[in-house]
């Protein structure tokens, strides 16, 4: 009974961390920012490769996903400042320079690293809990992303920096006039939302197989958590994550993975149908 | 996209330096298309397989080529999409009039090129292990089928860890058809399927699967999971403690997992193979030696880059004896059920009426330090399936791709 009831929860964690860490960079950048960014998937796998190399040079794995995340995050804001910067106000030009962006590093990491990547192992091992044993990793994948949501958090509602950020996303003009360095803020949103996408690589590197084109694995889920939470992380992201996770690990439970995928998916047409605002719209309204 | 890569070998240069001499020196060099994934999801398992093709066109070449006429290589890259494979068939075909065909790593790009190649009747080699079944006389299959590496394998399995097996497989014919295979060939023995999950390509997150198969605790696991996606799921069974014995058709000496996932994860995976690089025979060492002074970097020569190498000297051993490059005179030239090549693995001979090759299949396993064991020889292995059900192409044509759920009408 207890075991059924953990294996229950379990299910629901492992999947709620996947959809919240591979959305939480995305929804900043797209959900907030704007910028439909093709190129998610390959800063998840920079974080990936970084958190790789790192590792297998000889640091311990927390220090090489730190190393991950960070790389992430820095070539984010290069990005932005290079090659987003000039296309804010032209989005459907920044949808084709990121995709462009994505098959670029594909197809440079194939060609500079080769077609496979040696792979970390899991650490930590398993545990058991009545008829089922569990891989205890996964457990610290569910508390990482509930860090991230509290990172997240923190940072957008409760630092001086997430409130200029949140007022140059409303209204870029303003918060200029108000002297707020509108550009700065770009660059560090940015950052954020590749370096997070690079933390999510950096902690799912230990559990997959290594290859150029691993991010395309990360891409569905994060663009349907987005688009169903809609602008918002928390009032967004987050609830979007808890209804899609319910769903799919119910479906993937009594009918298998081939229903789980195809009702998520159908499960998302319907609630952009009812809330064209996702849940962000829904909450802020009944909220306000 | 539409990248061409002219490769002539070593005979670039010879033959540029022949053309301008003697008639006789002057013949057209005999054209090859060639149909390989390195880029894309399938690029690892891909690469190898130009690589054998490239080794075997240049060991042609050196030794004079074929009828006298020198090889000349045109590779593209069709990145597994199934669109580009017909797109590219086409420009093969009927651009450069390639005088065959050979390539395609999924059974979906397979299918997606045969009908092309049936209404330009020409000629094909495919050179994967696939789930068999396919009677067209515009293809030759150099790869292992089920009746080699699955009667083999699974009645092995089930006398050595016990009759309740779980099933995951992908979701698309390969995995549908090899799964359908395990069951005619495992139920006669008894075998109950205690759980059996089709997995959609491109998933990677496997923690549903994992407790479905505690929950039905089998004595063992058929793999047929396919792409490096869908591979996370060894490392995360280990993870989540899941200790069985595993049987698949296409991992070590197809996807060599155990080059590239930490020791421990392959544990306990059982393959029949028609060819893996550990082979200790004389001919596969040489083999060995030759490609990786070729090509040092390669991560694994597999089983499905080391068929591209025989298709090629099958080739050879075909239109040598045919005198032609002709699919007809061709057809002719295999129809005594006596032409073969002396392979690495043993001799492998072309079976007339199905156009598949007989393999020496041996059972290899992976221990916890990620080293290979062979645990059986089972010798030379017929493809005896097709002509059993009642394929034979030296009568008729019917195209089609039979399995034990499709079989032809008597």
């Amino acid at each position: 009974m207890l075991g059924n009831l953990f294996a229950g929860f379990y299910q629901f964690a492992d999947v709620f961390a996947f959809l919240v860490l591979s959305a939480a960079g995305l929804a900043i950048i797209f959900g907030m920012m704007g910028v439909i960014n093709m190129a998610h998937g390959e800063f998840v796998m920079c974080g990936v490769y970084v958190t790789a190399a790192s590792y297998h040079a000889g640091l311990p794995l927390p220090l090489a996903q730190a190393c991950g995340t960070a790389v992430a995050f820095l070539i984010g804001m290069v990005l932005e400042a290079v090659v987003i910067r000039p296309l804010y106000t032209r989005p459907l030009d920044s949808l084709l320079v990121t995709w462009g962006l994505s098959l670029v590093v594909t197809q440079g990491t194939l060609v500079l690293v080769g077609s496979t990547f040696p792979g970390i192992g899991t650490p930590l091992g398993g545990f058991r809990v009545g008829d089922y044993t569990f891989s205890a990793y996964r457990m610290v994948l569910f508390a990482a992303a509930i860090g991230v949501l509290g990172f997240v958090w923190f940072l957008f509602l409760r630092t001086r920096f997430g409130i200029q950020a949140r007022a140059v996303m409303q209204n870029p003009g303003m918060a200029q006039a108000l002297g707020v360095r509108r550009n700065r803020v770009y660059a560090l949103s940015f950052g954020v939302g590749a370096g997070l996408a690079g933390f999510c690589g950096a902690l799912y590197a230990p559990t997959m197989s290594l290859i150029p084109t691993m991010g395309s694995s990360f891409i569905v889920e994060s663009f349907v958590t987005v688009v169903v939470g809609g602008s918002s992380v928390l009032l967004g992201t987050a609830p979007a994550a808890v209804a899609l996770a319910v769903i799919r690990t119910g479906l993937n439970a009594w009918y298998g993975q081939i229903i789980g995928q195809i009702g998520l998916l159908v499960a998302v047409i319907l609630i952009i149908r009812v809330l064209p605002d996702g849940f962000t719209g829904w909450l802020t309204r009944r909220t306000a | 996209m539409n990248r061409r890569d002219l490769l002539l070998g070593t005979a670039g240069a010879s033959l540029a330096a022949a053309l301008p001499r003697t008639g006789q020196a002057a013949d057209p060099p005999i054209k090859i298309g060639l149909l390989e994934d390195i880029s894309g999801d399938l690029a690892s398992i891909g690469l190898p397989k130009l690589h054998g093709t490239q080794m075997a066109v240049d060991e042609v070449n050196a030794t004079g080529g074929i009828l006298g006429r020198k090889l000349e290589l045109i590779h593209l890259d069709p990145q597994g999409d199934n669109a580009r494979y017909q797109e590219f068939t086409r420009r093969l075909l009927q651009r450069d009039k390639v005088d065959v065909l050979i390539g395609g790593i999924t059974s979906a790009s397979r299918e997606a090129v045969r009908p092309i190649v049936g209404r330009q009747n020409a000629f094909y080699i495919y050179t994967n292990q696939y789930e068999g079944g396919v009677c067209d006389a515009n293809m030759l299959s150099v790869g292992a089928v089920p009746e080699q590496q699955l009667s083999t394998l699974l009645p092995w399995m089930v006398e050595r860890f016990g009759k309740r097996v779980y099933t995951v497989a992908a979701d698309y014919n390969f995995g549908h058809l090899s799964s359908a295979w395990g069951k005619s060939i495992m139920k006669p023995l008894g075998v109950e399927f205690v759980g059996e999950e089709f997995i959609p390509l491109g998933v990677s997150q496997f923690a549903q699967t994992i407790q479905n198969i505690q929950r039905a605790k089998p004595d063992w696991l058929y793999m047929l999971d396919v792409g490096a996606a869908q591979s996370s799921f060894y490392e995360q069974k280990n993870a989540a403690g899941v200790r069985l014995p595993m049987a698949s058709p296409v991992k070590i000496m197809l996807g060599f997992e155990h080059k590239r996932f930490p020791a421990g994860v392959m544990k306990d995976m059982y393959a029949a193979a028609n060819w893996f690089e550990e082979l200790d025979t004389p001919e596969a060492k040489a083999f060995v030696a030759r490609w990786r002074a070729k090509y040092p970097d390669e991560v694994y020569i597999n089983d499905m880059g080391y068929n591209a190498w025989v298709a090629i000297m099958l080739y050879k051993q075909l239109a040598e004896k045919a005198k032609s490059t002709k699919l007809a005179d061709l057809r002719g030239a295999m129809a005594d059920g006596t032409l073969g090549v002396d392979a690495p693995e043993g001799r492998i001979v072309i079976d007339p009426k199905s156009q598949h090759c007989s393999h020496r299949m041996r059972l290899i396993s992976v221990d916890g330090e990620n080293k290979i064991k062979i645990e059986k020889d089972f010798g030379d292995i017929q493809p005896f399936w097709l002509s059993q059900v009642g394929c034979n192409l030296l009568q008729s044509n019917p195209r089609e791709q039979y399995t034990p759920d499709n079989l032809p009408r008597r």
